[in-house]
């Protein structure tokens, strides 16, 4: 590790790119803050539009919240664990496995946490709880 | 230090570990599946609290409405803003660390120290900043009172502001009278967990005050609690309510639902623990490059490898935030 290890210096799909590995961590930085930021005025302001509509069974307000955090997630992932730099072999061991293994459990564990508030509210179908 | 450096006999083989498809060293990899398998772990944590939250979906507490503290601004409403500050540390800190692994890259030891040493600050503040989450949650505000069947009655007053037990109990009605072995023929130790005021003086103080309301846990279809009319708060109050909750343990949360206290302490416990882990294994490879460990060893691969642990722990913060404070 002692020589200078090439960083690819480019984010958001080559569109902004940095002269030094450096400016590339401030620049994600800056790019973090402000999501958060973000997350952090929506979860105050609550907007009644994006609390009041819903898509599949969340508030659009959450769905933001859930994208704005993946976003993060990337950025983190990718620049400041350096998955940008490490070869496409190790980059989808890593994360493909996680994401399917994740969506996988949480489609599930949500789903039957679903069907258990409906058995707690309709007592009725107590027969094959 | 030889004993770092891994030599197997096996290279330019392709059996035997001998090529390296994914051009990482060992440590790292195995740091990444540490990472991995460790995501999974709180994925695991997170979907049970997704799975608890969609079972009590209509009763669920309101982040916003539990976090509400900021230090030394007593008494304002603040939610949020304070674990903001809190993410915002930890992103830094991860900044700092990110730039330590540069500045090893490049075998700048001075920066390294300085850089590391800023992480180290960083971590320490914000494991400082969940102690005081902690205490503030555990101590509770307002106090509560809780129902035979478990569930939560706040109180409030006729503005919708809500108001503390301790300031309607009648402080004359039926004060605790501890047991003692000597009173009967069947004795039973006195409860570990003691309010401050017994819920015959709540009882009693509610009925005196006509400006007083319960507010269950149950959502209207706005998402907002509901709260009870006069004659229904007496109804619940008196017909129901079994016992004083004040602050949030693993039994009893004021605040609603016990599982959200459960899997609070549970979640953000666990998380914290990590942050600790790292600060630790900060402080041990801030003295190695002090003392000049991987500067003789020629690389600083090690604060590389302890950078992708002190990310991972960020990364999984963000989740945290997320799930337990913003949605």
């Amino acid at each position: 590790m002692a020589h200078e290890q090439a960083h690819k210096l480019a984010i958001f799909r080559g569109t902004l790119k940095f002269k030094s590995n450096v400016s590339k961590i401030w620049g994600v930085f800056v790019v973090l803050s402000i999501v958060t930021i973000i997350e952090v005025a929506l979860g105050i302001l609550r907007p009644t539009f994006l609390v009041e509509h819903h898509f599949l069974a969340l508030k659009l307000l959450y769905w933001i919240f859930i994208i704005l955090t993946i976003f993060k997630a990337y950025y983190i992932t990718w620049d400041f664990m350096h998955m940008r730099d490490e070869t496409t072999g190790l980059r989808r061991a890593a994360v493909w496995t996680a994401v399917f293994l994740i969506s996988y459990l949480v489609l599930l564990v949500l789903i039957e946490g679903d069907y258990i508030f409906e058995v707690y509210k309709h007592g009725f179908i107590k027969f094959n709880f | 230090m030889e004993a770092t450096v891994a030599k197997t006999g096996t290279e330019g083989k392709t059996w035997g570990g001998g090529s390296a498809p994914l051009k990482a060293s060992y440590g790292k990899m195995m740091m990444w599946f540490f990472i991995v398998s460790d995501s999974l772990t709180f994925a695991g944590f997170l979907a049970s609290y997704g799975m608890s939250r969609f079972k009590f979906i209509d009763a669920w507490p309101i982040a916003d409405e539990v976090f509400t503290h900021f230090p030394f601004l007593h008494g304002v409403e603040a939610p949020m803003y304070y674990v903001a500050f809190m993410t915002f540390i930890l992103i830094f800190s991860s900044v700092t660390m990110v730039l330590a692994v540069d500045a090893g890259h490049k075998m700048q030891q001075s920066k390294v120290i300085f850089y590391l040493f800023l992480t180290i600050i960083g971590g320490l503040i914000f494991l400082s900043s969940q102690a005081w989450e902690w205490k503030t949650f555990i101590k509770g505000e307002y106090g509560a009172v809780e129902t035979h069947g478990g569930q939560i009655l706040q109180f409030l007053n006729k503005d919708g502001e809500r108001v503390a037990i301790g300031d309607f109990a009648d402080a004359t009605a039926g004060p605790r009278v501890e047991q003692t072995k000597e009173n009967g023929i069947w004795y039973e130790r006195d409860a570990d967990y003691q309010p401050s005021v017994s819920f015959e003086q709540v009882k009693t103080g509610f009925l005196a005050n006509d400006n007083l309301l319960v507010r269950i846990p149950n959502k209207d279809e706005n998402g907002h609690h509901i709260v009870l009319s006069r004659e229904e708060s007496i109804a619940k109050l008196v017909g129901d309510g079994n016992m004083i909750v004040e602050g949030a343990n693993l039994r009893h949360n004021e605040y609603g639902h016990p599982l959200f206290a459960d899997f609070f302490f549970f979640i953000t416990g666990f998380h914290g623990f990590h942050v600790s882990i790292g600060v630790m294994l900060n402080c041990i490879i801030f003295f190695n490059v002090i003392i000049g460990t991987y500067e003789r060893r020629g690389h600083y691969e090690m604060v590389e490898k302890v950078g992708l642990y002190w990310h991972f722990v960020d990364l999984v913060w963000v989740f945290v935030f997320t799930f337990f404070y913003l949605v």
